[in-house]
């Protein structure tokens, strides 16, 4: 409990205890008058000074404005009982919101609470404790077992793996050794590691997300804005339907004490707390469950966005793809798959280029470069070496027939590294862009999320194009378009789209008109890419597109509690709104309407923050 | 020039709506940005008579929420 929260709860065991009396001694007028005027004060207070105050403003209409009213009226009518009990359980309400409110905020920071307090720097040879703030570009902090990396660094000394869940919400871990980045943020988990710091503590990793999470709250939802707008005219209104209350029945049909009574009672049902605060704090749950999944959503309003998709368009070469090279398929002919992989491999054991990279990768084993001699590289045709003696010629069909060997033809998609040993034609690996494992799930889930349109768009040409599309299952793909038609082509997918909302899925690096202009750009691969979290709205932190479906999600559910809590305290407001004006409901059913409507609605929006 | 600042017992979501309200008529304000969940609030004005204006501003949240401290 905070101190402001303890000093409630002290007056409202003060207000009790002083209530309790006043009852006790009511033979002795004027002795209980005056206790239940101290047992009013003792909680009263701090509501009268704020009405006062909004009264002097000129903007009156707030709830404290209609506890002052409802609880003097209620003097005036000589209830005095329920004068000071309906300002009690007003403040108990108050505090249990409060410590509601906190709470959710509490854990929503836990969350996110990836930036450590202190990090060991050494300096001098000596290691000291400093706050991560007092670190300088260029200095060397160490990072033990257990403790979080303070500051964007470059491994110098030591091996360990990284915990890397608060950023991307990537349970496995991630090896890294002297010379890997490791960004703020990521738990060490074994070994002790040296960095050398690439920033400050305020431009790492954990500081800009955490930056970019709060500020997430001030771009408002339209049914966070709305909510804020229907305060501002609702209070007027319940107020003018009060007095009409109070005057009009009292007019026509006499009795005006009971009618006042009633027009009281209408006016504390009708505090427009419970709206006013679980909507925000729903939207904010929403980016905080995102966030811990390695999603960050820039603002509410995003969400209402994405919630509305209706069409994602995804970028080809590193959104869908991996964006690197791999061994697709291997074809021999006269020796073994094995065999010819091996002897590729060694041929291209002192290449660099990323197609020799890829086969020697996909040969998993140690090259023996023992095994090697003699290696030629034959500029725009291949390599030529001998292995085990044998003369080995790898690379393209010219470099085939300069061996007098006759490639064969192929019909697959991809650079084909043709093998001829000892002058016999032995067979072909075809080298293509990897699609990501995660691609299609990504695609299935956009459907089963009933997201029928998905796009892809690529540079490439139309035969890879078509082979991605198809084994993704894909709606539609639009192949060999230069940038600027990626952005034309979004704009006639956006006028198509009527309605709903178009999302755009790329890396972030060249697609940045692409991810303006669409309804939702996301930009995938967020750590350590400034431009991508500029131009994006939504970051993925990691390099899955269902990410993107997941996003949906989320934004789906957030917005369902709150519309949800909307109409659950509209309705049980306007429900006993009505009892009271008929007569049905008392003060007591009319401070439940108020403070239990409030903190069912507060539990409710801390459901947006679970997300399984 | 942009700061932001710590908000203590800032108690209401309608009353933050207020103060952002409120702060935003003070003259040489360009922005105010108040968040309830965030606890805190952002101000943008000119680097010249920041502290000055900061004293109308604590006193514009005082007056809507008396508990409401700022943390300078």
């Amino acid at each position: 409990m905070t101190k402001k929260q303890k000093r409630s709860l002290f007056s409202i065991i003060i207000c009790v205890v002083l209530l309790i009396s006043a009852i006790a001694l009511s033979k002795y007028r004027y002795i209980s008058f005056a206790l239940y005027i101290l047992a009013y004060l003792s909680v009263g207070i701090m509501p009268l000074k704020k009405a006062v105050n909004g009264i002097l403003r000129g903007d009156m209409f707030d709830e404290n404005f209609l506890m002052t009213i409802a609880t003097i009226g209620a003097f005036f009518l000589r209830e005095y009982t329920e004068a000071v009990a309906v300002m009690l359980f007003y403040n108990i309400g108050e505090l249990f919101e409060n410590i509601a409110v906190g709470k959710s905020r509490r854990s929503i920071a836990e969350l996110m609470n990836i930036r450590p307090d202190v990090a060991t720097v050494i300096r001098n040879g000596e290691e000291l404790e400093v706050s991560p703030e007092e670190i300088e570009i260029g200095e060397v902090i160490l990072i033990r077992a257990g403790e979080k990396v303070a500051i964007d660094a470059t491994v110098i000394e030591g091996q360990s793996s990284l915990d890397t869940s608060a950023l991307t919400g990537e349970s496995a871990p991630r090896d890294v050794a002297a010379g890997d980045g490791i960004q703020s943020g990521c738990v060490n988990l074994s070994g002790v590691i040296k960095a050398r710091t690439v920033c400050t503590f305020g431009g790492s990793t954990a500081s800009k997300i955490l930056e970019l999470v709060e500020n997430a709250s001030t771009k408002k939802a339209r049914s966070e804005t709305f909510i804020t707008r229907f305060a501002k005219i609702y209070t007027p209104i319940v107020v003018l339907m009060a007095v009409l209350l109070a005057a009009v029945p009292s007019i026509l049909l006499g009795s005006p004490a009971k009618w006042i009574e009633r027009a009281l009672i209408f006016l504390v049902i009708s505090c427009p707390c419970a709206l006013v605060i679980s909507v925000p704090l729903t939207f904010f749950g929403g980016i905080g469950a995102a966030s811990r999944k390695g999603i960050l959503i820039k603002g509410s309003c995003w969400m209402e966005q994405l919630a509305k998709a209706k069409t994602v368009v995804f970028d080809k070469t590193g959104t869908l793809t991996k964006g690197s090279f791999s061994v697709s398929e291997i074809h021999s002919e006269g020796i073994s798959d094995g065999e010819l992989l091996y002897l590729a491999a060694h041929a291209e054991s002192y290449s660099t280029h990323p197609i020799a990279q890829s086969i020697i990768k996909a040969y998993g084993k140690k090259i023996d470069p023992g095994a090697v001699s003699d290696v030629e590289e034959l500029s725009g045709m291949g390599v030529m070496a001998y292995v085990d003696g044998r003369q080995v010629a790898a690379g393209n069909a010219r470099l085939m027939e300069k061996f007098g060997a006759e490639a064969t033809e192929y019909d697959f998609i991809g650079t084909a590294v043709h093998v001829a040993v000892d002058g016999f034609y032995r067979g072909y690996i075809i080298i293509s862009d990897e699609i990501k494992a995660d691609s299609a799930d990504a695609i299935a889930s956009l459907k089963s999320l009933g997201v029928q349109r998905t796009v892809m768009l690529t540079g490439d040409d139309e035969r890879v194009g078509k082979a991605v599309a198809e084994s993704l299952g894909l709606y539609e793909y639009h192949a060999g378009l230069l940038p600027s038609q990626k952005v034309s082509e979004v704009e006639r997918l956006i006028a198509e789209n009527a309605g709903g909302a178009l999302a755009f899925v790329g890396d972030g690096i060249n697609d940045a008109p692409v991810l303006t202009r669409s309804d939702i750009g996301i930009a995938m691969g967020g750590l350590g890419s400034d431009a991508a979290i500029e131009a994006a709205d939504v970051v993925i932190m990691d390099d899955k597109p269902s990410k993107a479906a997941l996003a949906i999600r989320i934004s789906r559910r957030t917005i369902s509690i709150a519309r949800q809590n909307i109409v659950f305290a509209l309705f049980v407001k306007v429900f006993i709104m009505l009892l009271g004006a008929l007569g049905y409901a008392g003060m007591w059913l009319a401070v439940f309407a108020d403070v239990g409507v409030s903190v069912i609605a507060i539990c409710n929006a801390m459901r947006a923050m679970r997300i399984k | 020039m942009t700061k932001t600042f710590k908000l203590i017992d800032l108690d209401c979501a309608v009353c933050a709506g207020k103060m952002e309200d409120a702060i935003s008529k003070i003259d040489g304000i360009k922005s105010v940005k108040v968040s309830f969940i965030a606890q805190n609030m952002a101000i943008e004005a000119d680097e010249n008579g920041f502290d000055r204006l900061m004293k109308k501003v604590c006193r514009a949240i005082r007056k809507i929420e008396p508990d409401c401290e700022v943390v300078l």
